[in-house]
């Protein structure tokens, strides 16, 4: 067999791992940062991939496979198992007859997620053996382990890995032409053990007492936890990255590698502990590890030094060492050679203009709180480096949720869009209105709605939350009308049975559902709505308003996401009726299928600078002097005209209908010469600018 | 004592800088370094900050570049190539595409693009070895703005002496689609000019 040794990413060795270890069937929700598994899944022959309507279902379908008798995975982000929770506790009580593993990418820092936790808990939860790598080699090797160990001992294993684990690239050493057997699907029938009536879920309980302490037995002579022998002053206990960033920080420190987390192998913690001087545990998040070591009676110390919010780094952990005099102190505080009067310097030489003086100050101290961690990631700032202009993610341009993203700021808690006056003075437009329309949100793309200069959002908490929050609100007698906005691949995830629920229960709420057709966020992944598979084949398509008349909903109207007239005309007449309406804003995602058209511009002879424009968010339109320009290589044209139709001196034309064409920023080289060009505009525009994190 | 190359590569998305990084990664597989890279995935290509680590050595733990111990910064853009200054080792190398992307906040307005000043400063605080490269211009001579980071690369390969030209060329030749390798090929051999002729430091704009 010929070895060959690639870089591969986490996700894509976990891939490769479970198609040599002959998985069949396949399952997923898109989810940052899980989702190229699947797509590197998909890839291979042989395996039966879907992208399947939200987590539960992905597992359950995995679930049904694996009692088929087929080796069989289900991978999620972290919130993804919170969906997914009933099955996977559920099958942790029939247990399985092919392997079948679940993996959960946590994402701790919040890169790309709207909470930070620590799913390792789900392991003893749900009562399921965890296994964690901290590179691409052991995620190659570990899942073709945990099929074996899912047939072993009869449960299903949930592999747990981290944003850095998924998303780094690492050197894997694997077989370069593996045949993998796949079994064959054969369900034996078994009531006993697959219908849980209380009857028969009983014994099963016991059965799952009995396996957790086989596989504490197993845990303590599984490969893969070493103790890797060093100074005996020092013991450190680590998975996952944090065990990579330990080795870096304490080199000669002994160490005692866990890579099958749950259960515990208590003998093995317990011999490490009594060979070395001090216990430590370098974990990410909660102390999961930690307290079970105390509850063996060691004395250890985690969370007394690492913090418990946010990822780990080298760093973090060289700081949580000094605390705990295991390193010597730095030098100074922030690395060799940084002069301290950065920050002052900064503002001499004008790079903090005075009004954003708070955020910018703001900034400062986030950046200089060594906790923060995470923060150094998206936001390294050191002094000056922390007050130069950040680049937070914005809508795109030609985005189909700009329109309607807008049309809600209208109608929400500000009073006005400005006027030309009130542009020219740097003010406020207008203060707060209190009977404003209240915009419950989603997970997706739009979330982006709720930063300047769209501030179109009041809510987003979780997958499909937006439509029973409207429902609550509108119940609990809230006098201000309430929408609900959702995005198709969310609606069709979680948000069904919400607007089930709305007609059930005589509610009058309005649902926008901002149709994209594709699962923008995550990469494009197909879904039900788009009629094209995982595979990227064309598929049955679920027509997003038949599903909504089926429901119920009599009040249903498909619009133009260009065209915000009508979607701000439909808003208004569906909030004023007394019945739940839903309102289906149909545009394509310009990353997706679109071929950029003709860009716009500006007829500059004809803006007065109002700015009205560069409230729709969109990238391509740039403010130079008192005036607005759009950089031709960044607008897209074509059906998105949405600048031009807010416009109110119709000032924006295509850019060929511009005899004299006034050049624009082009390519942007040399855009640093016009500093002057930077003039005062209105403050809610870009002023708090917000760290580029994500909800996903 | 140092055991690794530490390479911090940042940008806009969509400029081709995660791509240079797993070029730059491959390359460094090829020679029988172990490798690890992490790349600031997710919203990037929003026109977000993209930050891409490498490092490479006889045995490489943690994926990421620690701060204030980066060998080399490859800045795709001056504002990120500022933003990541403090990251760079006392006189690491700092290689810095002449090129500024404003983003949202400096677009409408709100704040300011710093000056050139400010990111020589930035740069200055760790290292007198900064060079900014014409790549903008070097791509677009080569035929294509979108082969900037192939003459970045270029610029780079003839300051990182532990990777062979042979195997750059074999990296690029395996990252890219035929029909885009000869003019990367030129970009990046434009880059490489580029970097003999500019060998001795210098410093832009003092």
């Amino acid at each position: 067999m010929r070895i060959m040794k690639k870089l591969l990413s986490g996700n894509e060795a976990l891939a490769l791992g479970a198609y040599h270890a002959g998985v069949r069937v396949a399952a997923a929700y898109p989810g940052t940062p899980s989702t190229e598994i699947l797509e590197a899944l998909a890839g291979y022959p042989g395996i039966y991939t879907e992208w399947s309507t939200n987590e539960k279902v992905a597992l359950e379908v995995a679930l049904g496979a694996a009692l088929g008798g087929v080796r069989a995975m289900s991978s999620m982000k972290h919130v993804g198992l919170n969906v997914a929770a009933d099955p996977f506790f559920g099958a942790s009580v029939t247990g399985i007859q092919g392997g079948l593993v679940v993996v959960s990418a946590d994402d701790p820092g919040m890169h790309s997620s709207q909470n930070e936790q620590d799913n390792r808990h789900y392991a003893r939860f749900a009562k399921v053996p965890m296994l964690e790598p901290s590179d691409s080699q052991e995620a190659y090797d570990l899942i073709i382990l945990a099929f074996a160990l899912s047939e072993e001992f009869d449960t299903p294993v949930l592999f747990r890995t981290t944003t850095r684990i998924s998303h780094c690239k690492t050197v894997v050493e694997a077989p370069d032409n593996l045949a993998p057997k796949v079994g064959e699907a054969r369900f034996v029938r078994n009531p006993s053990k697959y219908v849980m009536v209380p009857g028969y879920a009983r014994p099963r309980h016991r059965a799952m007492e009995e396996r957790m302490e086989r596989l504490a037995a197993y845990s303590e002579v599984f490969q893969y936890n070493r103790v890797i022998p060093g100074e005996p002053k020092l013991g450190i206990v680590a998975s996952g990255v944090a065990f990579q960033y330990a080795r870096e920080v304490f080199s000669d420190a002994s160490f005692l590698k866990l890579t099958m987390t749950y259960p515990l192998p208590a003998e093995l913690v317990r011999r490490f502990a009594s060979s070395v001087e001090r216990v430590i545990v370098v974990e990410e998040l909660d102390p999961f590890l930690e307290d079970s070591i105390r509850a063996l009676g060691i004395p250890v110390e985690g969370k007394s030094l690492f913090p418990i919010v946010g990822e780990l780094s080298t760093e973090v952990v060289e700081e949580g060492g000094r605390k705990g005099g295991l390193l010597p102190p730095a030098p100074t505080p922030w690395g060799r050679g940084w002069r301290q009067d950065s920050v002052q310097v900064a503002v001499e030489v004008g790079c903090l203009p005075t009004e954003v003086g708070a955020t910018a100050t703001q900034r400062r101290l986030q950046s200089a709180d060594p906790a923060g961690q995470g923060k150094c990631d998206a936001q390294p700032g050191d002094g000056a480096a922390a007050s130069l202009p950040l680049r937070p993610p914005v809508l795109c341009p030609g985005c189909p949720h700009s329109a309607c993203s807008f049309a809600l700021r209208r109608l929400g808690f500000y009073r006005s869009m400005p006027t030309s006056g009130q542009a020219d003075g740097g003010k406020l437009p207008g203060s707060m209105r209190p009977s404003g329309l209240i915009v419950t949100s989603d997970i997706g793309c739009y979330t982006l709605a709720v930063y300047q200069p769209l501030l179109a959002l009041d809510t987003c908490v979780c997958m499909g939350a937006s439509i029973g929050m409207a429902l609550g609100m509108e119940k609990a007698g809230i006098q201000n009308t309430v929408v609900a906005v959702i995005g198709d691949s969310t609606f069709l995830h979680t948000g069904i049975p919400a607007l089930v629920d709305v007609v059930y229960n005589q509610g009058r709420t309005t649902v926008i559902i901002l149709d994209n057709e594709t699962t923008a966020m995550t990469g494009h992944q197909g879904h039900p709505g788009m009629g094209v598979n995982a595979r990227g084949q064309k598929t049955t398509k679920v027509c997003l308003e038949d599903l909504c008349r089926g429901i119920g909903i009599k009040d249903v109207h498909v619009v133009d996401a260009f065209d915000m007239e009508q979607v701000s005309a439909t808003i208004q007449g569906c909030v004023a009726r007394d019945e739940p309406s839903v309102i289906i804003v149909r545009g394509d995602c310009p990353l997706h299928v679109r071929a950029p058209g003709e860009p716009f511009a500006v007829r500059q002879e004809d803006c007065d600078g109002c700015n009205t424009c560069l409230r729709v968010g969109c990238p391509a339109l740039v403010r130079v002097g008192n005036k607005v320009t759009i950089d031709p290589t960044m607008c897209v044209g074509g059906n998105c005209d949405v600048c031009a139709q807010v416009c109110p001196r119709e000032a924006i034309v295509l850019g060929s209908q511009i005899e004299a064409r006034v050049q624009g920023p082009g390519s942007r080289v040399g855009l640093m010469e016009s500093e002057e060009l930077v003039g005062g505009c209105p403050r809610d525009v870009g002023v708090d600018v917000p760290r580029p994190e994500e909800k996903e | 004592m140092r055991t690794a190359v530490d390479v911090l590569m940042v940008g806009v998305g969509g400029q081709g800088t995660v791509m240079a990084s797993d070029i730059l990664a491959e390359a460094a597989l090829a020679e029988g370094f172990d490798v690890k890279k992490s790349d600031a995935l997710g919203m990037s290509q929003r026109g977000g900050s993209v930050v891409s680590q490498v490092r490479l050595g006889t045995k490489i733990f943690s994926p990421m570049v620690k701060k204030g111990e980066a060998d080399i910064l490859l800045g795709f853009e001056k504002l990120e190539a500022a933003r990541w200054a403090g990251h760079l080792r006392s006189h690491g190398l700092a290689i810095i595409n002449d090129q500024a992307i404003p983003p949202f906040s400096v677009s409408s307005g709100s704040e300011k693009y710093p000056p050139d000043e400010l990111v020589l400063d930035l740069l200055h605080r760790k290292t007198e070895r900064v060079f900014f490269v014409q790549g903008m211009a070097l791509a677009q001579e080569a035929g294509t703005t979108k082969a900037l980071n192939a003459a970045m690369l270029g610029f780079l390969s003839v300051l990182i002496d532990v990777i062979n030209k042979g195997a750059w060329l074999e990296s690029l030749t395996r990252a890219l689609p035929a029909r885009l390798l000869d003019l990367n090929l030129v970009a990046f051999e434009m880059g490489r000019q580029a970097a003999e002729a500019a060998r001795k430091p210098l410093e832009r704009g003092t």
